[in-house]
């Protein structure tokens, strides 16, 4: 098998895997919700095995809900691991085919982008219990593969010279490892929003959403994103020096306006104004959400949009 | 006057009386958090239209192009600044506010800062309910011996920035005969904070002293040429203000070989400039200049931005005398370099001056209904162009682009038909026009390099200022704010030991902290921290 076949066969496997863990998160996030309803239920009638107050699964037998949400995170996780595996091999398989960082071009962003996130989620899980964002982060990655692979898909090929540079190593591995933390902190953020209406009864208060009952509160969720947000700001803050060093070397110019500077601009003023409004009376929370939102929307716009609408020196980027 | 809390951060006084008062309370809105974050936003959405629009500075042609195609909005977008949003007025004073405001906030913060770094820790509260506590533990040691046993597990660890990161601490005798322990860390996240701050005004000076001292020159050298350093050498050359001319180093630069490597179908793989270097009183030195290996002379900096064919073209009028001979610089119109470019001819010894319009295929195929360039190496070049005759206008004073013939008083050369004729000529041929005109020869193909000559003198500053907002930036948010208390209290022969911390709500590892110091004072292991649950 040569490597071009084996990068995209295993890229195909990663996705499909991606797709089951997704299943299996979602069940996991519903059975968790149905357990808390059960547990509640067993402490306001005070009958049967809970009568004291502690939580049902205590007391009750293997096939309880809770062992079936443990079942499904089980699956779910494997499945994760197994499908980042793939991702990897499917990553290496590229970059040894093209004989370059495989993050040259749309295609390339996207897989190692959607790798970035799956790995920055199990890293995270390693530390603390996250499974709640699984669902999110491997149907993201499930979708951006599968763009990847069906739309984005471009055979390999050699550097233009404006990119052979160890720049691209530092510069755009950094801004895609960002995309990677940024997308995290996205889906923990859209619970927030989510999880803070559906408190506050003003919207997402239906039974069909009750799984959101199962995840953390807002406000934790809410420092959740912010450890993400200040780790990806840092390194996108990194990202746009090292790119304007970079430009300093190829262009003889660290900053011209170039469509792709404006928006990474755009992206890091509206990360600065996120960690602003988080401590300004009558933004914390909720608004400073939505901006973090628009923050990341902005970095999507450039990774796609930017690349293949506007005409600039980085224009290389969309083919 | 009244004092009204604008937000966590600013209280102001409520303007009640004269200028002044208004004044002072303009200061204090502008210097607010909230009137900084909606300037960031603004910064954001004003932005937005300079990478949307077609700008002067990035573009002119493509602006142009866009003003005449737009009747109406064309001249409107470009009067409100739209075609120049980051040299516009309002982009202008969105940032301007927005550092005034960075000042005015920076200042008192620091002198707070400097205060509180003076001020001695707080005593322990009276009360440790209302915060995340530990214990209490019945531990066998004195109280004393338990606070010390505490405080010695606070101190930071060997090798780390101890001074700056550790906590600071203080230890009370209190009236209910309790000893209780105060640590407390953090300033140097505020420190970091304002270092990055204070930085991203070092950044705005630094390119400020940039703007007004940098020069550009951009001049096009043909193989086996040589340029010379100075302004007007330069085809194109700009500066800002401050900019002597005197301080351009008279290098010459002579361009030995231009090395172009193409794949089979046609990508780019390699350019490279290879150039003897002359600086006055020094030996000639050969080096090379390739895309992202600028050449260093002294400030300035030269890079190889673009490179391209200068067909050797000879004419000959109708005298048989050679009106024009020498390298013609083509402009690359497509990826195969199918190039265009225009030869004007106006010392003819008789008749009426020339001109001609000419496309180059480096690797020419006529197909049955065009003719293209299908690779950029010369492997067939061709050229093709049109003659005109007539006056190139060249004498009105206005000054002409090089490649652009105005045809308003020339007349095309025709055929016996009334065609306009096509001449075609392969490398080294010769042919005639019409009507006994002269002759064209297309004698030989070199390549140019354009090259790019900059300098900067701000960017080593720029750089310290990057570097200084990074880590400014990286300790205001990853070092801890964090207070930490453990009150040890004789219960007869034992001593009982409490705890409690405080830190935002993102961070999870004070409890830990809390735990070490609670286990040193009970003289135990300290157990790990149960980490983030699941909320209940
Ligand atoms: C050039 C514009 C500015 C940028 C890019 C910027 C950026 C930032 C960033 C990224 C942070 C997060 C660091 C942290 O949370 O510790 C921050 C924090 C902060 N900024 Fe700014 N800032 C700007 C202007 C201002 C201005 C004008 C003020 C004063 C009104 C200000 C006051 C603060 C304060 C008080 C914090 C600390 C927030 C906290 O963590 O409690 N900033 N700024």
């Amino acid at each position: 098998m040569n490597p071009t076949d084996l990068s995209v066969m295993a890229l195909g496997g990663a996705t499909v895997l991606y797709a089951i863990a997704m299943v299996a998160y979602a069940i996991r996030l519903a059975r968790v919700a149905d357990d808390k309803v059960a547990a509640r239920a067993a402490v306001a009638v005070p009958a049967g095995g809970a009568a004291d107050g502690l939580p049902v699964e205590a007391a009750a037998p293997a096939s309880s809900p809770g062992a079936k949400a443990a079942k499904a995170a089980g699956i779910a996780r494997s499945t994760t691991l197994v499908g980042a595996a793939l991702h990897a091999v499917g990553l290496a398989a590229r970059g040894i085919d093209a004989g370059h960082v495989p993050w040259s071009n749309m295609y390339e962003y996207t897989i190692s982008g959607s790798f970035f996130a799956v790995l920055v989620f199990l890293i995270v899980q390693r530390r603390r219990d996250i499974a709640f964002l699984g669902a999110g982060v491997t149907g993201f990655a499930t979708v951006a593969l599968g763009l990847a692979l069906t739309v984005l898909y471009k055979d390999v090929d050699t550097l233009p010279p404006a990119l052979q540079s160890y720049w691209l190593v530092i510069h755009v591995s950094i801004a895609t490892i960002v995309t990677g933390i940024f997308a995290v902190s996205f889906i923990a953020t859209a619970l927030q929003l989510m999880r803070d209406s559906r408190d506050r009864g003003t919207r997402w208060t239906g039974d069909r959403v009750r799984w959101l009952d199962a995840v953390p509160s807002a406000p934790a969720l809410e420092a959740l994103s912010f450890r993400l947000n200040a780790v990806g700001f840092v390194l996108w803050t990194f990202t746009v020096m090292a790119g304007a060093i970079w430009a300093e070397h190829a262009w003889g110019r660290y900053w011209g306006w170039d469509p792709k500077e404006v928006w990474s601009f755009v992206i890091w003023v509206l990360y600065a104004a996120y960690l602003h409004a988080r401590t300004t009376q009558g933004w914390a929370g909720r608004r400073s959400a939505w901006l973090a939102i628009a923050g990341f929307a902005a970095l999507i716009a450039n990774f796609t949009v930017v690349n293949l609408f506007f005409q600039g020196l980085h224009t290389y980027a969309g083919s | 006057m009244a004092r009204v809390k604008l937000d966590n951060y600013v209280i102001a006084d409520a303007p009640r009386l004269g200028l002044r008062g208004w004044l002072r309370w303009i200061w204090r809105q502008v210097t607010s958090m909230r009137v900084a974050l909606i300037l960031l936003l603004l910064l954001a959405l004003a932005s937005i239209p300079g990478s949307v629009l077609p700008q002067w500075p990035q573009d002119a042609a493509a602006t142009r192009q866009f003003i005449s195609d737009n009747a109406f909005w064309g001249p409107v977008l470009d009067a409100t600044g739209f075609l120049d949003v980051f040299g516009s007025a309002w982009f202008t004073a969105i940032y301007v506010l927005l550092f005034a405001s960075l000042i005015g906030c920076i200042a008192p913060r620091a002198a707070h800062h400097y205060r509180e770094l003076r001020r001695p820790v707080a005593a322990t509260p009276r009360s440790l309910a209302r915060y995340e506590g530990a214990g209490p533990e019945t531990v066998a040691s004195s109280p004393d011996d338990a606070v010390a046993a505490a405080r010695a597990a606070l101190r930071p660890r060997a090798g780390r920035l101890g001074a700056l990161t550790g906590y600071r601490v203080r230890v009370d005798r209190r009236e209910d005969g309790s000893l209780a322990l105060a640590a407390e860390t953090g300033h140097v996240r505020e420190l970091g904070n304002l270092v990055f701050h204070a930085s991203l005004v070092l950044v705005l000076l630094a390119v400020a002293y940039g703007t007004l001292f940098t020069y550009r020159g951009q001049a096009i050298v043909v193989e086996g040429r040589s340029f010379t350093n100075a302004v007007v050498a330069y085809d194109t050359f700009s500066s800002g203000s401050l900019f002597d001319p005197a301080d351009l180093d008279p290098f010459t630069l002579r361009l030995d070989s231009l090395d172009a490597e193409f794949s089979d179908t046609g990508r780019p793989l390699h350019f490279q400039a290879n150039v003897t270097f002359t600086e006055p009183g020094e030996d000639a030195v050969r080096t090379d200049i390739s895309v992202n290996h600028p050449l260093e002379s002294g400030d300035a900096k030269i890079y190889l931005q673009g490179n391209g064919y200068a067909p050797v073209i000879t004419v000959r009028d109708a005298a048989g005398e050679v009106a024009f001979s020498g390298p013609v610089v083509f402009l690359a119109q497509d990826a195969a370099y199918t190039s265009t470019g225009v030869i004007k001819v106006p010392d003819v010894s008789t008749g009426e001056q020339l001109g001609f319009k000419a496309t180059l295929y480096p690797t020419f195929l006529e197909g049955p209904f065009a003719v293209a360039s299908i690779h950029p190496d010369p492997a067939n070049p061709v050229i093709e162009m049109l003659a005109y005759t007539g006056d190139l206008g060249l004498d009105s004073g206005v000054p002409q682009n090089v490649y652009r013939l105005d045809e308003s008083q020339l007349s095309p050369v025709q055929d016996a038909d009334g065609q306009p004729v096509t001449l075609r000529l392969a490398l080294g041929e010769t042919v005639e026009l019409p009507d006994g005109l002269g002759s064209v020869t297309f004698e030989e193909l070199p390549r140019y390099g354009a090259f790019d000559l900059r300098a900067d003198p701000s960017l080593p500053y720029l750089l310290v200022a990057a570097m200084l907002t990074l880590a400014g930036l990286a300790v205001s948010l990853f070092a801890s704010r964090r207070k930490v208390w453990v009150v040890a209290r004789s219960e007869g022969a034992a001593t009982v030991v409490s705890g409690a911390a405080y830190a935002p709500a993102h961070d999870a590892g004070v409890a830990a902290v809390l735990e070490r110091a609670m286990a040193a004072a009970a003289g135990r292991e300290a157990t790990a921290p149960a980490g983030e649950r699941e909320p209940s």
